[in-house]
């Protein structure tokens, strides 16, 4: 930013030699899988990698500018998926020909108007019944009505499962929702946040933890509205696709998709970060009690932050599910998709936002390459052990060698923890001399 | 030779100095009193004995053994008791498990001591049973020196062991300091209430800034009229 | 009164199993958190390594038992503690000791605990490939079928052999549990450290002693819940996500760093869940016929779906933190 601060004394402007050495190390590693791997390979690999980017953006501002652990970015990843699918797949013509709509329409009105039951039995203390009173009639009211919204619910969802298969897509083009995933990840993060902000940190990891897999248990059983364990796929692209264009040049386009997303995400954290609201933001994370007693509201802004990254992440996801062109609920996973993550944002260098997309793709790229790796290793080992003492080794050896990979996930958290806390390129925060 | 002695310590917080180079000795059976304004570093001395604050410069010697920087638990098996101001009870254990913790190092004390403890305090004979963060301020008092007496220490440090208290209980806790004293224990305790803890002291300590400004007997400080004018309010 | 039985069978039995498991893994957890103020990971990892050791040593001895005429996994299970055990001062000591002694939050504790799950989920997977296996190698499930004295009852109580030696380990753990913490000399210690750390060092109590005792016993402890789990169905490496949100729902509703609370916890999240996948339209036949029309229509009248399980403890924690943050008993650590 042009404009300088008279509060605020700029460290004397230095020659950025960490950062370059660090990201020319990057283009060489880039440039080596495109010479051994090929364009059409490495094009996808970055096109994930920069998906990926923008979920590690969204989980450093959580975690870097607040200090906030979100334990469950997979759910939000899952969440953005289910969006763009639901939003861009072709209109399912056998369920909306049929009279299903209506009657799902009709458990819907259902669902709405025993929750505006319920909540009026809440108010009836208003009305002069006993507060006990009125509880016990509110929960067994919501108790009863439940029980018969839920299996009318199950009825049409039953129904929906084996006329129409799921209720398809509305046909929309991907941005839509992608912007929607976002909004709904950034829904279920208020929602989180509101509960788990004012209390010790360690909850807000258990509850992210929580959602995160009940999100995923949700997407994966109700097959009426995302065909579960079936999987939804093609997604369509924004962008021209393989067919038309060619892999290469389609993922090229696509990447280019996403680097104008991600700058923009970036210039925007950028301003926000040396606004007033980022240096508040960091200085409740800093010294919560002193910005207290300057009259910060402090869980107001917590809740901002939080569910500022909630919804990065939702758009990550629904931009990763389009360009896999893949709706699998089952395919979320807490390791590829929170701790991952994690990874990237700890070892790049949580806060500092170029940092964090210096991680997210060296990260991916060490990620991917340790696939074939760990099952080359695997392989010279069991040849070795064949070969010595005749070992005879189970079937199911390639699916235990990738397990090696979460070991060394888990490693290098605990590493990066203990020696380089602040990760490659830590955040830069100004001195005053 | 005295029975604690420290000579010129310096220390503080982080790269603070707090203390610049304070005198104090006690002998076996005295009280010594630390008073003086707020900020002065008489808290501070007495976790620098204690060693819950590193001691930059300077010793301490008790009996002649110097044991500055040594950790807490190392200074209660030598024979050193401390009484925090605050949290100086464990809340949620009754007020005798509270007394078996002061004594966990000594462990075939147990028996022996707990009668003592509830002779100097009868009271917790009867609580004995009782959470300790239930009872009133002054039992609690009394159940953190319990506590630290346990150990049979040889030198008693009390930090602001009247703070809140009600004057009831406030000057019976100073009837306990006397007997635990008489006992022939040695105690240096920090106060607020300089002049009724200037009266029972044999030494009395009146710190400024982290430095010793008087040093003399309880009463000769109470006579002086500087140290009344500065320091006890006229 | 068959639906009774039913009700027995579905509710009261397999709340008390599944109530007993989490109890045991929260006492653990809330016991970590009281001692150390953090919470801890890595627990349903280190439960799913004692179950493991367990597996192991029952499949290197299968006859062990036989001698003794007990199931050979019980035999085991004592070894599985100790080396769970030593295992979780070991992951102390190399992993959470440095950054302790670096004085980190809390929360950096929390995510080194989730990288240490990782660790020992990997390694559990690379031994143990990703299949369930029954800890009965050798021995046979008993199973006991109770036919209940009345008239008209056909459907028997049904309870096996394993669920019966849970319900023994279980109240033998608590007991033992109960004695330590409040007559031993290092039980009481440690709930004096819990209380007031530096008032507990100013005692002259070591509390690096302390908190090698307080992983002995999660250990143990860790060990014991998931050998009970994986005795009542099998050995599957790949729990520990699942058991973290009814363990930690637990040990909050229970207050954390209360150990008597965190066993009241984890028997309110068992049966809180299995009376919300029971079908409460069982209980309802009997009077199918003078029921309106609305109510007799639904089948199934479960809360959730066995498949949507895990929303259940999430519920309830979702419940404490907004009306009681500290827990039914009071936890000291918010």
């Amino acid at each position: 930013m042009s404009t300088t601060r008279t509060d605020t004394v700029a460290a004397p402007r230095r020659f950025p030699l960490r950062e370059v050495v660090i990201f020319v190390a990057l283009l060489v590693a880039v440039l080596g899988v495109y010479g051994i791997m090929g364009a059409a390979y490495s094009t996808r690999m970055l096109v994930e990698a920069s998906c990926y980017a923008i979920l590690a953006l969204g989980l450093t501002i959580q975690w870097g500018y607040a200090g906030q652990f979100n334990a469950g970015v997979m759910g939000f990843v899952a969440l953005g998926g289910f969006c763009a699918m639901f939003f861009s797949v072709p209109v399912n013509e056998a369920f909306w020909d049929s009279e299903l709509p209506g009657e799902l329409a009709v458990v819907l009105g259902y669902i709405v108007g025993a929750a505006l039951v319920v909540f009026g039995a809440s108010r009836l203390d208003r009305l002069g019944v006993p507060k006990k009173l009125r509880t016990v009639i509110t929960v067994a009211l919501a108790v009863v009505l439940y029980l018969v919204v839920i299996s009318a619910f199950r009825g049409v969802a039953g129904q929906i499962e084996s006329q129409a298969g799921f209720v398809g897509g509305l046909g929309l083009p991907s941005w839509v929702g992608w912007i929607v995933g976002g909004v709904l990840a950034g829904g279920v993060g208020y929602f989180i946040g509101h509960v788990c902000l004012g209390l010790r940190s360690d909850y807000l990891a258990i509850a992210t933890i929580g959602i995160a897999e009940i999100i995923k248990a949700f997407l994966k059983n109700s097959d009426w509205l995302t065909r579960g364990t079936a999987t939804v796929s093609p997604l369509p692209w924004p962008v021209p696709g393989p067919a038309e264009v060619g892999f290469t040049l389609a993922r090229a386009l696509y990447l280019s998709v996403t680097a104008v997303l991600i700058a923009a995400i970036f210039f925007l954290l950028h301003r926000a970060y040396h606004a007033p609201w980022g240096r508040m933001i960091r200085a409740i994370r800093d010294n919560e009690i002193s910005s207290a007693a300057m009259g910060k509201n402090i869980n107001r802004r917590r809740l901002e932050i939080f569910v500022l990254g909630c919804i990065l992440m939702g758009i990550g996801g629904a931009v990763l599910a389009s360009f896999n062109s893949l709706f699998d609920p089952q395919g979320y996973l807490p390791l590829n998709h929170t701790f991952l993550v994690l990874v990237m944002v700890i070892l790049g260098g949580p806060g500092n936002n170029l940092g964090t997309i210096f991680g997210a793709v060296a990260v991916y790229i060490i990620w991917l390459m340790s696939e074939p790796l760990a099952l080359f290793l695997m392989e010279l080992a069991v040849n070795f052990g064949e070969s010595t003492f005749g070992w005879d080794a189970p079937a199911s050896l390639d699916s235990r060698a990738l397990q090696a990979r979460v070991f060394v996930i888990g490693l290098l958290i605990t590493l990066v923890l203990r020696f380089a806390p602040k990760g490659l390129l830590p955040e830069k925060t100004k001195h005053v001399d | 030779m005295p029975l604690l002695d420290a000579r010129d310590v310096h220390g503080g917080y982080g790269g603070m100095n707090i203390l610049n180079g304070v005198d104090m000795a006690i002998e076996a059976d005295e009280i010594g009193v630390i008073v003086g304004p707020n900020g002065a570093g008489k808290s501070t001395m007495l976790k620098a004995v204690f060693g819950l604050l590193r001691v930059s410069q300077g010793e301490i010697l008790l009996r002649g053994e110097p044991i500055h920087n040594l950790p807490p638990n190392r200074l209660v098996q030598k024979g050193m008791g401390f009484v925090p101001q605050e949290y100086n009870v464990f809340p949620s254990l009754s007020v005798k498990e509270n007394l078996q913790m002061g004594a966990y190092l000594k462990p075939g004390n147990v028996k022996r001591m707990l009668s003592r403890v509830y002779e100097f305090f009868p009271p917790l004979k009867d609580k004995r049973h009782q959470p300790a963060g239930e009872l009133s301020g002054g039992q609690r008092q009394m159940v953190a020196m319990g506590r630290a007496l346990m150990a049979e220490p040889e030198v008693l440090l009390l930090d602001e062991p009247t703070a809140g208290l009600s004057p009831r209980y406030m000057n019976e806790i100073f009837e306990r300091v006397k007997e635990v004293n008489a006992a022939g224990v040695g105690i240096l305790m920090v106060e607020q209430n300089a002049k009724q803890a200037l009266a029972i002291a044999d030494k009395g300590f009146v710190l400024a800034a982290g430095q010793n400004r008087f040093t003399d007997t309880g009463a000769a400080l109470l006579a002086d009229p500087d140290v009344a004018k500065s320091f006890l309010g006229g | 009164m068959n639906e009774l039985v039913f009700f027995i069978n579905n509710v009261v039995i397999a709340g008390s199993v599944a109530g007993s498991i989490y109890a045991i893994g929260a006492v653990g957890v809330t016991l970590i958190f009281s001692i150390m103020r953090f919470a801890h990971f890595a627990h349903g990892d280190m439960m799913t390594f004692g179950a493991f050791m367990v597996l192991l040593l029952t499949t290197l001895f299968p006859q062990a038992g036989a001698a003794l005429g007990v199931p050979t996994p019980l035999i085991m299970l004592p070894l599985a503690m100790a080396l769970t055990a030593l295992l979780a001062v070991g992951i102390d000591r190399t992993f959470y000791k440095p950054l302790r002694a670096h004085g980190v939050k809390p929360i950096v504790m929390v995510i080194a605990s989730l990288g240490v799950t990782l660790m020992l989920q990997g390694l559990i997977r690379l031994f143990a490939g990703t299949g369930g296996e029954s800890l009965y190698v050798d021995d046979r499930k008993e199973i006991f079928r109770i036919p209940l004295p009345i008239e008209g009852v056909r459907v028997p109580v049904v309870i096996t052999e394993p669920q019966l030696y849970l319900f023994a380990l279980t109240l033998m753990s608590v007991v033992a549990l109960h004695f330590f913490l409040s007559r031993s000399r290092l039980g009481k210690a440690m709930r004096a450290m819990s209380d007031n750390p530096d008032l507990a060092r100013a005692s002259g109590i070591n509390t690096n002693t302390i908190v090698a005792v307080t992983w002995v016993l999660a250990g143990g402890l860790a060990a014991i819940a998931g050998t009970l789990l994986s005795l009542d169905v099998t050995f599957k490496p790949d729990l520990s996500f699942f058991l973290l949100l009814p363990i930690f729902a637990a040990a909050i509703v229970g207050g954390v760093g209360h150990p008597y609370g965190a066993i009241a916890g984890g028997f309110v999240v068992g049966f809180a869940e299995t009376l919300a996948v029971f079908n409460w339209g069982i209980l309802l036949r009997p009077f199918r016929d003078s029921l309106p029309e609305w109510l007799s229509l639904p089948g199934n009248l479960a809360f959730v779906g066995t498949e949507y399980k895990i929303v259940v403890p999430f519920f309830i924690l979702v419940a404490i933190l907004v009306w009681r943050p500290t827990g039914i008993f009071k936890g000291k650590v918010i």
